[in-house]
């Protein structure tokens, strides 16, 4: 499986790595979506695959039972990364909204200078 | 000994502020901070002769750097000429720069640098002497380029910095590897690793790259451009930095790590050739000039060569002389110098040309010169005659043949440009000068009165200064006890016969200078094609390279940066890649994989693919839903049901962001042309293969454990939640999310800022 998921990774970034070189702003920010999806694909795939064993405690338990479960750490960076890139990402489409209305085209060559 | 030090950065603060406070006495006020650490230094004599007295405090104890001070014999002559020479200059700087609006600054720089000379002498630390070192240099740059609106000026500061500090930092190179290979930062152990050091394998690159920053600073052939430059300097700068202190540093160096690096065959070579040539080619340019200053400068060429060639050569004679000559120099070039300020000053001449017969105006100053022209010339019974009396024995002795021949033809000349100074301003028909010449004020005169006449009185009570000083600075540099007679009369010998041909020789030569110029004018070519051509060049071609790459890089299209950004990575990348390969392994696993497993994947680069293709904003945004939705499915197939809630939340909220904002922006535009797509597809392919393959080996190679068992163990004794992820986001990595809380609160706060904003001109 982790075969197939490291291809999909890569067919993340690389959509992601062709949306961010366009010149439309708009591009860019879904290029910044796929990216970071990738990403986290990435660390999560890394991190290793487990089917069926989240990283839960039973009721009653103290330990998880047999002593497998997935990678709750890895778990935890990705969850942090999520929000953290949601928040960019709200930060960033009002930018670009902001940056529209004054320059007044979808082109980053045109936002080349700080006088524009 | 700290607040020796480094009040006098602090008095250097404060001096501007001195300096309106006493107004057009100010130079005398100020001239008081070198007079008590004249009086300081002076307590140290006593105990010279006793070996070094070490003062330590530490600075930054981690790294073991230590402000540790070394007083020995030869610290403690060069802080009594720093500090002694110091009064008079600061003195006549009050005068001689009186009115200038810039005299508060100039005050600051002054003695800012002459702390920094001191803590450069004094230092027994290597990463402090570095420090003080470049301080020199920074504070000589100010110094050289006071009058900033002058170009030349400006060009001649800048040139000295570049040459100095450029060699500064070959010498931190240098003095890094001494430390490595001595085992110490301190010179006082360092010296005594004499022999450790010299039999490393280091030792001669790490000498090549003290040598070049002690070359530098001391305007060592073929780095001797600079300093006759620096005449551009107001006089009083011309008169301490460059000829009693800042280019004696690296004489001071060379001298203080002769114990360490010296005698070797290599040191011998070295400093005796580039020690002689320079001599030779300093007092020949000196004698070929017309300006005043740029004579000193020359024969400062002269006198700094001669220093680094007696180093060199090393046995206590030589060394004795080196300390001698070192004295005599630092006197009557302070005085020289000064006296050339005078003539500037009362006459408004620069040039030898425009002067003569000042005897009936000044006869003061006159005397003053010719004294101290004396010395320079090295006539019986000034100083100047001991140290060269000593030069010529040390030649004899122990130089090459062709060292020696340079020496005499050096010291002929010398006499001659002694003769220039001290004869042709003063004597013969009067010139008409810019200003009625008279003489000077008190403040300008004291300078020279009293250093011609401690260059006549040490002549003639030589041995007492050797008993009190000389000796004890000799040894230091040789590292072990010198006692070597100095004395005005050693009798009838060859270098009383060969100074006594020089004088003869050398006034002959200024009898018949006009000949000597006219016949050596094929030099000239030579000086055009110089060292300065080269450093000329150098900083040309620096200039078009920094504009180019300039260009080059700062294209301001964001591509590019990111194009740039990713080749650079995939090179790195691969290059380690396919350093290890053989080592790697690659495992292909697809056994056991589900067929809704299969198809999810394929939904998921199915729907990037459309996304990255799409036209239309609304199926671009569709397609971000469905990866965002397919890596959410993913996520809880794999055991990660947190991610897959917070991925779908998160998912939902950005597509209604973005098709919310999206829609008032206009429709996509095809804005590159089909070869330039295609270019991007093969650079995004090429990173999207790296990071697959990247993926696949990281699957295969785990170097160490997760960390995660700990977390997972712990997850109900210490954290009493059951949710491990949830345990490890708000208790162990608690400060984690406060921050993730934080940036989420500073996003919204921006988010708000600019809606606001848009309201507000709406408003408008």
């Amino acid at each position: 499986m982790s075969t197939l998921l490291a291809t999909a990774v890569g067919v993340l970034y690389a959509t992601a790595i062709y949306l961010i070189l366009r010149r439309s702003i708009v591009k860019l920010v879904i290029g910044l979506v796929l990216l970071s999806n990738a990403a986290n694909l990435l660390i999560f795939t890394s991190s290793g695959l487990t089917r069926y064993a989240p990283p839960l405690i039973p009721e009653g338990a103290s330990a998880v039972v047999d002593g497998i479960v997935a990678d709750p750490l890895a778990q935890a960076l990705i969850l942090t990364a999520i929000v953290i890139g949601f928040g960019v990402l709200a930060f960033a489409v009002v930018l670009i909204h902001r940056a529209y209305e004054v320059v007044k085209a979808d082109d980053m060559d045109q936002m080349k200078d700080t006088d524009t | 000994m700290l607040y020796a030090l480094l009040g006098g950065f602090g008095v250097a603060a404060l001096a501007p502020w001195l300096h309106q406070l006493f107004g057009r006495h100010s130079g005398w006020a100020l001239a008081l901070w070198p007079a008590t650490l004249f009086i300081y230094f002076s307590g140290f004599l006593a105990g010279v002769n006793d070996g070094p007295v070490l003062l330590q405090h530490n600075w930054i104890p981690s790294l073991g750097i230590q402000l540790s001070f070394m007083v020995d014999g030869l610290s403690l002559l060069f802080a009594l000429l720093i500090s002694g020479i110091g009064i008079f200059i600061v003195a006549f700087a009050g005068r001689y720069l009186e009115g200038h609006r810039d005299l508060g600054r100039f005050y600051a720089i002054l003695l800012a640098f002459m702390a920094s000379m001191l803590g450069l002498v004094l230092s027994d630390n290597l990463i402090a002497l570095f420090v003080f070192w470049e301080l020199t240099s920074i504070t000589s740059y100010l110094l050289i380029g006071f009058n900033h609106e002058d170009a030349a000026a400006r060009r001649s500061a800048l040139q000295g910095l570049f040459v100095t500090v450029g060699g500064g930092l070959a010498l931190m190179t240098g003095l890094i590897m001494l430390a490595m290979v001595g085992g110490s930062y301190e010179l006082s152990s360092l010296l005594n690793q004499g022999d450790v050091i010299r039999e490393h394998a280091l030792y001669a690159p790490m000498l090549w790259l003290i040598l070049l920053g002690a070359f530098t600073k001391s305007a060592q052939f073929p780095f001797h451009f600079w300093l006759p430059n620096a005449m551009a300097a107001p006089t009083p700068v011309s008169a301490y930095l460059h000829s009693a202190t800042m280019v004696k540093a690296g004489v001071y160096l060379l001298a203080r790590l002769n114990p360490a690096l010296g005698g070797t065959e290599l040191w011998l070579t070295v400093l005796g050739s580039v020690g002689a040539i320079t001599l030779f080619i300093g007092i020949w340019l000196a004698l070929r000039s017309t300006g005043i200053k740029k004579v000193l400068a020359y024969s400062t060429v002269m006198a700094l060569g001669t220093l680094t060639m007696l180093i060199g050569l090393g046995t206590p004679l030589a060394v004795t002389a080196a300390m001698a000559f070192l004295l005599a120099h630092s006197l009557y070039k302070g005085a020289l110098f000064m006296v050339a300020g005078i003539i500037d000053h009362e006459t408004g001449s620069k040039d030898l040309r425009d002067t003569g017969g000042l005897f009936r105006a000044m006869p003061i100053t006159a005397v003053v010169a010719g004294i101290a022209a004396l010395s320079l010339a090295g006539v019986i019974p000034m100083f100047g005659f001991v140290a060269k009396e000593l030069l010529f024995d040390a030649a004899l002795k122990n130089a090459a043949s062709w060292i020696l021949a340079l020496v005499i033809a050096g010291t002929i000349m010398t006499v001659a440009v002694g003769a220039l100074i001290g004869f042709l301003p003063w004597y013969g028909a009067p010139v008409k000068t810019k200003k009625q010449p008279h003489e000077p004020a008190p403040a300008l005169l004291a300078g020279p009165v009293v250093l011609a006449l401690l260059g006549l009185g040490f002549g003639i009570a030589a041995p007492w200064v050797d008993r009190m000083l000389l000796g004890a600075a000799a040894t230091a540099v040789a590292g072990v006890p010198v006692d070597y007679p100095v004395s005005l009369w050693h009798g009838f010998n060859t270098p009383l016969l060969l100074s006594i041909i020089s004088l003869i020789a050398g006034l002959l030569l200024y009898r018949w200078r006009q000949h000597f110029h006219h016949h050596t004018r094929f030099t000239e070519v030579l000086a055009r094609t110089g060292p300065e051509r080269g450093y000329d060049l150098v900083m040309a071609w620096l200039i078009k390279v920094s504009a180019w790459q300039t260009g080059f890089f700062q294209s301001g299209y964001l591509r590019y940066y990111l194009l740039i950004i990713l080749l650079t990575f995939m090179a790195l990348v691969w290059t380690v890649l396919l350093l290890y390969w053989p080592a790697l392994s690659f495992g292909i696993h697809l056994q056991g994989i589900q067929l809704h497993e299969y198809v999810l994947v394929f939904v998921l680069m199915a729907a990037a693919v459309a996304a990255a293709r799409t036209d239309s904003r609304l199926g671009a945004v569709a397609s971000l839903g469905a990866v965002g939705f397919t890596v959410a499915l993913l996520y809880v197939m794999f055991s990660a049901p947190d991610l897959g809630i917070t991925q779908v939340l998160v998912e939902t909220l950005t597509v209604i962001l973005l098709v919310l904002v999206l829609f008032r922006l206009p429709k996509f535009l095809r804005l590159t042309s089909t070869a330039l797509r295609l270019r991007d597809v093969l650079v995004a392919s090429a990173v999207g293969i790296t990071m697959t393959c990247l993926l696949l080996f990281a699957a295969d190679a785990r170097l160490y454990e997760s960390i995660s068992h700990w977390h997972v163990a712990q997850s109900v004794p210490s954290g009493y939640g059951r949710n491990i992820v949830n345990v490890i986001l708000v208790d162990f990595r608690a400060l984690d999310t406060l921050g993730e809380i934080f940036v989420l609160a500073l996003a919204a706060t921006g988010v708000l800022a600019m809606i606001r904003l848009r309201a507000e001109d709406k408003r408008k």
